[in-house]
């Protein structure tokens, strides 16, 4: 009890979190209230279950309670087919069965003939701070429900309850780190506005900030430059990244919950592609400082600089390892950029990357020791994985549009990153293993993804 | 052509006259002694001649020469159909070629004959390079035609350098055409 009780405790700082980013007028958020947590198994040992996520039923009959009954079995639906940890049963071969007529009364008979191992049924209804929702998840063999949970919070964000409950779900059933609450933040030109004071027409880029799923678009920037390569902290409060409002390439990090900016470098050189350390002290970045292209790491507040390459040829695009001992970044210096690993103090350098054009490593996290790159491929370019103790190298994507950018996600099984596929710049994610793209972004063009923690 | 290049002589004489004019005082003539008129029969010394005054040139409004625009121009019409070229580069490479040399040259003479010009070179790319490698190799190849220019005599000082990677190509093409265009550092003027 202590530790469900600690559990829910934990679930509910991090909505608070969530929720500020997407309704940051709404003080309600979902408050989970309820616990069973049974273990949901398919056919046999090995099979996924098979799941099925009928519509929530609507107690109370207004519009918002209708939608957000529709809403939260889709985007439910979503979240788990996007994990694979279940079979997700079509949602359209069940609209004939009927729903429940409450929570507790389920037609079992129903959902075993369509050979579903689980379903879940849940519950909306108006509240007096907006709505509740209840749910449970019903092994359809046993006839008991092993996961319940309520909420109640606002009424306006309902995929916050299922990206929630998504969320609960995979922790209990397969002690997996889901990342439907997690966000993406990249550079768009979807706002369609000009750089002023340049003879050609040129778009300006600003930060904007999506859920994982390309849901709930909010623009982060507006200071009417380029602003490229944004990159989370790792506590998903600030966003760094490289911003050309004073006309040349440097630093920024806006605090997107307080509404402030910091400015490290205090316009030494120019200095772009910042990146927080795993535990967000400290920023490897890109400098010009000394006359050429050279990585540097500094302390958040612009303190203690220290330069990490000396080379006459360009470094650039620096990651951290996952301990934050280690930094890989891009390197000419053999002629053609090629991904390279040195010690944050220095020492150890070696390049781990044999192909004609290789950049943008971005380093997984643990358990996955590897890195993603972007690595050229005919006229463009196509994401590949490192793994650093084999050595081994994987494709990911194969030469359809070019494929830039990739940016892990905070549980290592899927990558974010651009490509062209569709036409236009976009964002895609696409799991581990090369499976699963799925377009985020149609709006503009939208560019260097990164995943929040 | 032979007329043009005689027109141009002209036009380029009338320049410097017209500077020469402005630049220094007008002649004046220096007081002499009075003749002396008593005394030997001898023919007295003449005087000299007093210097002729120096006509004043007619002014002919000549066909503006190209450079001289210059002054008369907004900065944005200035960049809009620059004095100032573009180099272009070769594919991930920041080396600046004979041609782009040539190129340099006759910025550095433009900069040289307008001492309050300050420009920004700035270095693109082609979608060939990472968005991310680019904005490096975008800045070496500034910092190239910056360094040359300097090397030329232009002070570093009126010479600032930014890289937009591809961010900003030129032609939005997808091939060997626009790509070559799009590799360039490329000047705008700032002040003049």
């Amino acid at each position: 009890m202590t530790h469900t009780s600690r559990h829910l405790k934990l679930v509910g700082a991090a909505l608070l979190a969530a929720s500020a980013l997407v309704a940051a007028q709404q003080p309600a958020v979902p408050a989970p209230q309820t616990g069973v947590s049974g273990r949901i198994s398919g056919e046999s040992s090995g099979t996924p279950p098979r799941i099925a996520v009928p519509d929530l039923l609507a107690l109370s009959t207004d519009r918002e309670t209708t939608e957000a009954a529709r809403t939260i079995a889709q985007v439910l639906w979503d979240d788990l087919n996007y994990e694979r940890e279940f079979y997700m049963i079509p949602r359209d071969t069940y609209k004939s069965i009927p729903a429940a007529a409450t929570i507790d009364t389920v037609p079992f008979d129903r959902w075993r003939e369509l050979g579903a191992d689980a379903v879940v049924i849940g519950t909306v209804q108006r509240a007096a701070t907006g709505i509740r929702v209840e749910i449970r998840v019903y092994s359809v063999k046993s006839r008991t429900s092993e996961f319940g949970r309520e909420y109640t919070g606002s009424a306006a964000n309902p995929r916050l309850y299922a990206h929630t409950m998504s969320d609960e779900l995979h922790e209990t059933q397969f002690s997996l780190r889901g990342v439907a609450r997690t966000k993406l933040t990249f550079s768009s030109d979807r706002n369609r506005e000009a750089v002023v004071g340049t003879v050609e027409r040129r778009d300006v880029k600003e930060v904007y900030v999506t859920d994982y799923d390309g849901a709930n678009p909010r623009r982060i920037t507006i200071n009417r430059a380029l602003n490229v390569f944004p990159n989370w902290s790792p506590d998903g409060r600030s966003i760094i990244y490289t911003s050309y409002r004073t006309g040349v390439p440097d630093i920024l990090i806006s605090n997107i919950f307080a509404g402030t900016m910091e400015t490290p470098t205090k316009a030494t050189g120019q200095n772009w592609l910042p990146v927080f350390s795993p535990d967000g002290k400290r920023i490897a970045f890109t400098s010009n400082r000394d006359g050429n292209p050279e990585i540097y790491v500094m302390n958040r507040d612009g303190s203690d600089v220290r330069r990490l390459t000396n080379n006459p040829e360009i470094d650039s695009t620096p990651t951290w390892s996952p301990s934050g001992t280690q930094i890989a970044f891009a390197s000419g210096r053999t002629g053609t950029p090629q991904i390279w690993v040195v010690g944050v103090d220095g020492a150890g350098l070696r390049r781990v990357s044999a192909e004609s054009y290789a950049d943008r490593p971005t380093w997984s996290p643990a358990p996955f020791n590897e890195i993603a790159f972007s690595a050229r491929s005919g006229p463009g370019f196509d994401i590949k994985v490192l793994n650093i103790e084999k050595g081994e190298t994987r494709q990911i994507t194969f030469g359809e549009g070019t494929n830039e950018s990739p940016a892990w996600a905070p549980n290592g099984r899927h990558l974010a990153f651009s490509s062209t596929r569709a036409g236009r710049l976009q964002i895609f994610t696409v799991d581990r293993d090369g499976r699963n793209i799925r377009q985020i972004t149609r709006d503009g063009n939208n560019q260097t993804p990164n995943w929040s923690q | 052509m032979r007329k043009a290049k005689a027109l141009l002589v002209l036009v380029l004489l009338m320049t410097v006259v017209v500077a020469a004019c402005n630049k220094s005082k007008p002649p004046v003539a220096r007081p002499m002694p009075p003749p002396m008129t008593s005394g030997g029969g001898d023919t007295p010394p003449r005087p000299p001649e007093p210097p002729k005054p120096v006509a004043e040139p007619t002014i002919v409004v000549p066909p503006m020469p190209a450079d001289d625009t210059i002054s008369s121009r907004t900065i944005d019409e200035l960049n809009r159909d620059s004095p100032l070229k573009p180099l272009f580069f070769g594919l991930d490479s920041s080396d600046v070629s004979a041609e782009g040399q040539q190129v340099l040259q006759a910025n550095a003479a433009v900069l040289k004959k307008y001492p309050g010009m300050q420009v920004t070179i700035e270095g693109h790319c082609d979608e060939r390079g990472t968005a991310e490698y680019n904005l490096a190799l975008g800045e070496r190849r500034a910092l190239a035609a910056k360094n040359y220019m300097v090397s030329l005599g232009i002070a570093a000082d009126k010479v600032k350098t930014v890289s937009y990677g591809k961010e900003f190509p030129f032609d939005a093409g997808h091939d060997d055409n626009a790509w070559s265009k799009n590799r360039r550092a490329h000047f705008v003027i700032t002040a003049k």
